[in-house]
């Protein structure tokens, strides 16, 4: 556990985040590794999406301490966050439904846009050659994701998996070194969560990214990351390799319920039944 | 020097270097250009690489993949090593891809991307003699440690390493009558069979059509139909080598609408379907459209069929209707056609099946030159087609030149040219049957009308015979069936038995739509297909098509199904043809069930899901009796 820590590329140590009197988060800490997908697990209302905004800077943890690459970020604004190479998905869409994906991957470059009005304004020299750099970025990024054929749609008006793509492409665009996915593959049908599962796969091996990822559906989390940490009323219960957590009493107890064989037989058989 | 398609390329090369462009691709958003003098180069490198991996004269390069420079580059260095390439289709699942590679003896194959890989992967020992794939598109494929497994670059990386002379005195070994493609049919009966073309075979009949229908040089063609089909080889390949025009291969296949608008193709060949497509891509946006642009569209559409009657007719027009015809033109049908991306279209073909009239009303009101082809793939795919000036909806044209097509005694189509096919790869039997004294035998019955336009019928072995003796096409009647546009597919039966029946796959996408504009609601394709309105749509249609049959072909019961056919399933071939005895076989109980007492059948259906779990689905179908009333 201590030569995981040492060699962690983001790490959170000991997270207490509290609304109120809602406790979210009670002494977190996590290590996650240079390239590998990491997942968070945990029932509803566990602190997942609350450690996700804790580290992308949209929440303020009370105490404890951020370190991207040896760096201490707790408490850095978002933007700040995002320049240091750290972008993220939402769990409800977060786009801007009335531009096109091709305006909205490009918002995603703006953290590496440094011209200013007037550059814009006038827009030959730096700004023509930024525009283009960019443009080439997110035509990678719209390749890799296979949706060029929706390029210049209005994003409000594609259907849902899509658009979890393209969200998926605009925390792309940022060329993120970390990059923080919550939920990418809720309400999705089992095809379009293989797709994302792939991709998924294919960001981390093709470009080196570390993943961290909050999903609920466990296929698909055993499947992919290489470690997984598991949340309940904001505490970490549990951590290791999808085999060890899978097996862990802990783990089947707060996630799966007491009558976990007996649930797991029943989502089998919903599972069984054919759709027609 | 230009026996081969290879020694074209560098004709061309040598005539245009790199001052035109040979093929165009887009790809991140821009479409990229290869000049004639860079297709060489590309070519020789490739196959310089391939000798290096042991590609000896008369080997076969199989190639799966979309449509990429690289497919033909591949297909065209192998040539240029006096080797044949065998396409496969792009969709086609392990099985399928094992049984033609395998029997094509290829030992090098040239795919795509990780989705092919990881099929030929699956077929494993059933491909022994595989020993190399080369890939071009690298993602995903970086785990995978195989020394099997190599990509395009690198291939063209060790070709580095011959002397450039080697290509040069490969290319000019080449022989009008090696063997330049194996074309696999789809073949609706049995297992594929390996047709064998010859470098002249191609070139001939690359040279007649283009004498018949000339394209350009400067001309534009988007290739974006699968490359192992002989009807893009035709194109894409033999008549872009020829002439010299621009191909152009679409960003991804979701894209080609878009892309077939950007680049305003000249000439253009589709099967069927996708002009059907079109028009029901314009249907459907047009009956979105406010009340206005629907009046404007239905009255400058009613001028274009009136325009297209009396071209037909050989009429002209007076001088108010030139006005009105101009106006129908400049207001309606010039945007639409630019919307479509036919603005320059000076020539379409259609072939592979039969094109419903309306559909090809359509496009000529619009003012598109929409031409039926007819061939098979033993003769370089095309034999007949419509001459400009000369379309007649219900047949498919005339000879191109050095052709000559005449009907045998038994009422079978039989052609000779120099087109024609070697035979089938280690098949004697099948060649023997297909191929005699020089004329090749369709297996199609037809006949050539009054103007000497040739009329394909049905396929001689489908032909049935009613209880009573008395005959019928099904496929004729079928054709008149998929006329409707809520009609997918239909299947004909009736051989032996009192009557003819029915099995219909309705249209998802616009009997969706037709269901949602009467708020008729359903869920899935099996729900849809079986409510009591759209068997009621389906009847009014099959009574529309029964008022043209003769007494003894008229459809007496039909079964809406609950599945579409599928290739996956067998059910069609790769091409989208039925495959006639397998779906019989496959719904025995059901046909069983049309000419029996019940007016429901039960099937019973394995649905297998991506997980591999399978369940069976008990579906009751019901059964309509034409004329009202329903068995009781």
């Amino acid at each position: 556990m201590l030569a995981r820590g040492m060699s962690a590329q983001f790490s959170a140590a000991d997270l207490h985040l509290r609304f109120g009197g809602v406790v979210a988060l009670a002494g977190v800490s996590i290590d996650v590794e240079r390239g590998e997908i990491f997942a968070i697990i945990g029932p509803n209302g566990a602190g997942k999406t609350s450690l996700l905004n804790a580290v992308s800077g949209l929440y303020r943890p009370q105490r404890g301490r951020i370190t991207l690459e040896g760096r201490d970020i707790t408490g850095l604004a978002p933007y700040r966050v995002a320049k240091l190479g750290v972008a993220r998905s939402f769990q409800n869409i977060e786009l801007f439904a009335g531009m096109s994906v091709l305006d909205n991957l490009m918002l995603g470059r703006h953290v590496h846009m440094r011209g200013g009005v007037l550059d814009g304004a006038v827009y030959w020299g730096r700004a023509r050659a930024e525009e283009v750099r960019n443009r080439e970025v997110v035509e990678d990024i719209i390749d890799f994701l296979e949706i060029e054929h929706i390029r210049k749609h209005v994003v409000g008006t594609l259907p849902y998996g899509l658009q979890k793509r393209v969200e998926l492409g605009r925390a792309l665009a940022v060329e993120p070194r970390l990059l923080l996915l919550d939920e990418p593959m809720a309400g999705m049908n089992l095809e379009e969560k293989e797709d994302m599962a792939r991709f998924v796969l294919d960001i981390n091996e093709e470009r080196g990214v570390t993943v961290v990822l909050i999903e609920h559906d466990m296929g698909v989390v055993m499947d992919i990351s290489s470690h997984v940490a598991v949340l309940d009323f904001g505490k970490k219960i549990a951590q290791g390799t999808p085999d060890e957590v899978r097996a862990d009493p802990n783990v089947i107890k707060a996630y799966l319920g007491e009558e976990s064989e007996a649930i797991r037989a029943a989502e089998r058989a919903i599972a069984a039944e054919p759709v027609a | 020097m230009t026996d081969t398609l290879p020694q074209l390329l560098l004709r061309n090369a040598e005539r245009w270097g790199d001052g035109r462009v040979a093929l165009r691709e887009k790809e991140l958003g821009i479409w990229r250009e290869t000049t004639w003098a860079a297709y060489l180069e590309n070519v020789r490198r490739f196959a310089l690489g391939l000798i290096q991996l042991g590609f000896e004269r008369g080997d076969k390069l199989a190639i799966v993949g979309d449509n990429r420079p690289e497919w033909v580059v591949a297909e065209l260095a192998a040539q240029a090593l006096g080797g044949a390439s065998v396409g496969l289709y792009q969709d086609a699942v392990a099985s399928e891809l094992a049984f033609v590679i395998d029997h094509s003896d290829a030992r090098i194959v040239v795919v795509e991307d990780q989705e092919q890989v990881d099929k030929l992967l699956e077929a494993g020992a059933r491909i022994p003699r595989v020993k190399k794939i080369v890939f071009y598109d690298p993602r995903g494929l970086r785990s995978y440690a195989r020394d099997t497994l190599l990509p395009f670059t690198e291939v063209q990386r060790l070709g580095d390493g011959v002397p450039t002379e080697r290509f040069a005195e490969e290319l000019a070994r080449g022989q009008a009558g090696d063997i330049a493609l194996i074309c696999y049919t789809s073949g609706t009966t049995g297992e594929p069979k390996g047709a064998m073309l010859t470098h002249e075979n191609m070139t001939r009949m690359a040279g007649n059509l283009m004498s018949v229908d000339p394209v350009g040089e400067r001309d534009e063609f988007v290739s974006f139909l699968p490359l192992a089909w002989i009807g893009e080889q035709m194109m894409s390949v033999a008549a872009a080598l020829t002439v010299g025009f621009t191909v152009n291969f679409p960003e991804e296949p979701d894209t080609v609408q878009q892309n077939i608008r950007e680049i305003g193709p000249h000439v253009m060949f589709a099967p069927p379907r996708i002009w059907e497509n079109l028009l029901s891509t314009v249907q459907v946006k047009i009956e979105d459209s406010p009340w206005i642009k629907r009046r404007f569209y239905d009255l400058a559409l009613k001028i274009g069929y009136e325009r297209t009657a009396r071209a037909f007719a050989r009429a002209r027009p007076g001088a108010l209707g030139r006005v009105r015809e101009a106006a129908a033109d400049v207001l309606v049908l010039a945007p639409l056609k630019d919307s479509l991306g036919l603005s320059r279209l000076r020539r379409a073909y259609t072939g592979g099946a039969a094109l419903g009239p309306d559909a090809f009303r359509f496009f000529h009101a619009l003012g598109v030159n929409l031409k039926q082809i007819y061939g098979q793939t033993e003769i370089a795919g095309i034999s007949v087609l419509h001459r400009d000036g000369d379309v007649k909806f219900e047949t498919v044209g005339k000879p191109i030149p050095e052709t000559d097509v005449r009907i045998s005694d038994s009422g079978e189509i039989v052609s000779r040219s120099p087109s024609v096919f070697q035979g089938y790869y280690k098949n004697p039997q099948a060649t023997a049957k297909s191929l005699r004294d020089g004329w090749l035998y369709s297996g199609d019955s037809g006949l050539i009308d009054e103007d000497g336009h040739l009329v394909v019928i049905d396929r001689m072995a489908d032909v049935m015979t009613l209880a009573d003796e008395s005959k019928f096409s099904p496929q004729y009647i079928e054709n008149k069936l998929k006329f409707s546009p809520y009609v997918k597919e239909a299947v004909v039966v009736g051989q032996d038995r009192p009557f003819v029946g029915a099995l219909v796959n309705i249209d998802m996408a616009n009997v969706g739509k037709w269901a949602e504009t009467r708020q008729i609601t359903y869920t899935t394709y099996t729900d849809l297909a079986q409510k009591a309105q759209v068997y009621e749509l389906v009847s009014h249609h099959v009574d529309r098509v029964n008022r043209e049959l003769p007494r003894a072909a008229k459809i007496v019961r039909f079964v809406v199904l609950h599945k579409e056919l599928d290739p996956d399933d067998e059910e069609l071939t790769r091409t989208r043809k039925v495959r006639r005895r397998f779906v019989e076989e496959r719904y025995a109980d059901l046909i069983a069930g049309l000419y029996g007492e019940r007016a429901e059948i039960l099937v019973e259906t394995e649905v297998r899901y991506q997980t591999g779990k399978a369940t069976v689905m008990r579906v009751p179908l019901r059964v309509h009796t034409m004329g009202g009333e329903r068995v009781a």
